[in-house]
């Protein structure tokens, strides 16, 4: 992993007015992304828009595909091809690209997937908010798996997500998640821009020894194993199929569980590293808001009406959603009286919050089925019960 | 041992295939086999560098290949091979991109990706395996099982009419397009040669015999039998009108090399384009200066 300083050409210097789908695609032309491959699907198309109308100007390709799977597998080609790599999509495109995401996993490719939110399940609400998709970006594919998913609560977090969206692509091999939603990519805002020597960016580890002794899934210290572009001459293998450290398929249940436990552990033993939320008021807090998104921003009404009242609130903005910081909730749930999590879902992020706080405090969810955000009122309720 | 006797023993294969990969899957009499011999017999002639060669199948029998070929090779999901190789194209035009799949990968589940890979004319080389049926299931009825033939899944005989590959390719944009039944071993080799010279979207569909499900359910002989009853049935219509080449259950092959022209590539005709509208301001891609 080699970290360097933005390359200008990608990168809008400046402060712009912006939604969080045009700051996605800046995002990507600023961390090094030069292909895109997309399909149009409300709310998410202005990012593909964006990027098509930007790139030229840079130096890259976007291609519209015939579809969402055509889309996420020409990126997982396109990635060993040796570029950064990104599509973005929304509830039934993202149901599309599963089976390949899975895919990308097993080959561990670095790329990066944007999943602006709508109302489901099915077509559902194309063009009015949701957040029910959170745990379809950690399960949806088949087996065990793990991933990175990052949820922004503005444009300039759009932006500043989506360059992080990369650099951690990079680092762990592995598909990396923008779940914003409706509200946050349709929202315009003040978005700044940074020079390009002040934006770090990542380039994944490139295996630089002897072409004969390339191991594609051997991992290195950190667990993420070297990578090399086709055409480099290292005449390497990979598959979808099980595989061990040559890429080569070994259909036993040994190395099944080498190769599994492999993507697991690279994540999940690097997830310290990973893990980033935001916190306030939390120290003397008897009641932990947890939210992300555009959830966060509307919970924030309520936080301070409730502050008002007199109950000691402390919020938790999820910045990660996966890996989750499982530890952190675990120790907040020994001190304080209850969580409140408010999602623009029945219960998702919830039942891992009530999962890691493992008996100690309740989590009191505020679900809401999307269309709409939350009346801050029902917020407020929510936590003035969890006071009591 | 003396050095000229080591070198005899050298396997001509060696430079084409993994061979602590061998053996390979495929069933005696399949012919699987003879289309990747024909495809590194191809290479070798066309003298490319094979470190610039990448391979990309599919899943199933013929969805193997990647996994024996000594390329940079990639083994994708299920139907995906074409929008994986268009996406290892653009992100390395100087790659030579070379799919390798079946006909239930690429033309069943994988057909709309094959309809529109032509359709944009992306500068990648697929060879198609058809063996009338899916064989890594156990013989199914496919998008290519001729009319009244036995499958598992078409217990009582096909009654669903099927693609024409060379005629579906060509009339979504292909531009150049070949069929041959595996036994043609040169004339696959020199077809593969061609299209590995050519840019644009090429298509060469292989006629095979799958010994093991569809010759045996069909009570149709071993492999030998078929390999050869596929060649004795064949005609060589080299620029035949592909709308005259449907296959009938046992009946005439027609084979040969269908198309060959001349067309702007995807990468071309984008980079024509954005020329034409952004004159300097636009960045050119994946063209050699």
């Amino acid at each position: 992993m080699r970290k360097l300083k933005a390359d200008p050409k990608g990168v809008l210097t400046g402060a712009h007015y912006l939604d969080g789908d045009f700051a996605i695609a800046e995002g990507a032309l600023a961390a090094g992304c030069r292909f895109f491959a997309g399909y149009p699907i409300t709310p998410s198309t202005e990012t593909a828009e964006r990027f098509a109308e930007r790139i030229p100007f840079v130096g890259g390709v976007f291609i519209q595909m015939e579809d969402e799977i055509a889309s996420i597998t020409a990126l997982i080609g396109a990635a060993w091809g040796g570029q950064k790599t990104m599509t973005v999509t929304s509830g039934p495109g993202f149901s599309l690209m599963m089976e390949n995401i899975g895919l990308a996993a097993m080959m561990e490719t670095p790329l990066v997937i944007a999943n602006v939110q709508r109302g489901g399940p099915s077509t559902g609400l194309p063009t009015l908010v949701g957040q029910a998709d959170m745990l379809q970006v950690k399960f949806g594919s088949h087996g065990d798996y793990e991933i990175i998913a990052l949820s922004p609560d503005s444009p300039q977090e759009c932006f500043d997500l989506t360059v992080k969206a990369f650099n951690l692509a990079e680092t762990y091999r592995v598909p990396v998640f923008i779940m914003t939603d409706e509200c946050v990519g349709h929202m315009h805002e003040k978005v700044v821009i940074p020079p390009a020597d002040q934006i770090e960016v990542v380039e994944r580890k490139w295996y630089q020894g002897p072409k004969d002794k390339y191991l594609p899934y051997k991992p290195d210290k950190d667990l993420v194993p070297f990578m090399v572009k086709a055409g480099d001459g290292y005449r390497f293998h990979t598959t979808g199929l099980t595989h061990d450290e040559r890429g080569y398929p070994m259909i036993n249940a040994e190395v099944q569980d080498w190769c599994v436990r492999h993507l697991v552990d690279k994540i999940n033993k690097n997830a310290h590293k990973i893990i980033e939320y935001q916190e306030e008021e939390i120290d003397n807090a008897e009641v932990v808001v947890v939210s992300f998104g555009i959830t966060s921003r509307v919970a924030v009404k309520a936080v301070q009406e409730a502050r008002k009242a007199g109950i000691k609130v402390g919020t938790l903005r999820l910045i990660t959603v996966w890996p989750f910081p499982e530890a952190r909730i675990k120790e907040l749930a020994k001190k304080v009286k209850a969580f409140v999590v408010p999602e623009l879902n029945l219960g998702q992020v919830r039942r891992e919050v009530e999962r890691c706080a493992f008996g100690s405090a309740p989590a009191i969810g505020v679900p809401h089925c999307g269309g709409w955000v939350h009346d801050p009122d029902d917020i407020l309720k929510a936590i003035k019960e969890a006071a009591r | 041992m003396k050095a000229e006797e080591a070198v005899e023993q050298r396997n001509p294969m060696e430079d084409f295939l993994r061979m602590d990969r061998i053996p390979h899957i495929w069933c005696p009499g399949c012919g699987i086999g003879t289309v990747v011999t024909s495809f590194a017999d191809a290479l070798k002639k066309s003298e490319l560098d094979l470190n610039k060669v990448a391979v990309v199948s599919g899943i199933g029998c013929t969805g193997r290949v990647a996994g024996y070929v000594k390329f940079d090779s990639f083994h994708s999901t299920h139907g995906r091979a074409i929008p994986f190789a268009t996406g290892l194209k653009l992100a390395n035009p100087e790659l030579k991109v070379v799919v390798f799949s079946g006909d239930g990968d690429i033309a069943g589940i994988g057909g709309n990706h094959l309809i529109h890979a032509a359709r944009r004319n992306m500068d990648i080389l697929v060879i198609c395996v058809n063996n009338f049926n899916y064989a890594m299931t156990g013989g199914q009825v496919a998008a290519t099982t001729p009319l009244s033939a036995n499958l598992s899944t078409a217990p009582y005989g096909n009654f669903e009419y099927p693609f024409s590959l060379p005629y579906l390719v060509e009339t979504c944009g292909a531009t150049y397009v070949a069929r041959w039944t595996a036994l043609h071993i040169r004339r696959v080799t020199r077809s593969i040669q061609e299209a590995l010279g050519k840019k644009g979207f090429s298509f060469i569909e292989v006629i095979t015999p799958c010994v093991t499900l569809y010759a045996r359910r069909n009570r149709l002989g071993d492999g030998l039998n078929l390999l050869k009853y596929y060649y004795d049935k064949s005609e060589i219509q080299h620029g035949a009108d592909t709308r005259t080449v449907g296959i009938d259950y046992q009946g005439k092959l027609i084979v040969g090399k269908f198309v060959d022209k001349e067309k702007p590539t995807f990468l071309e005709c984008m980079n024509t384009q954005l020329q034409k509208t952004l004159g300097d301001k636009y960045v050119p891609y994946g063209v050699k200066p």
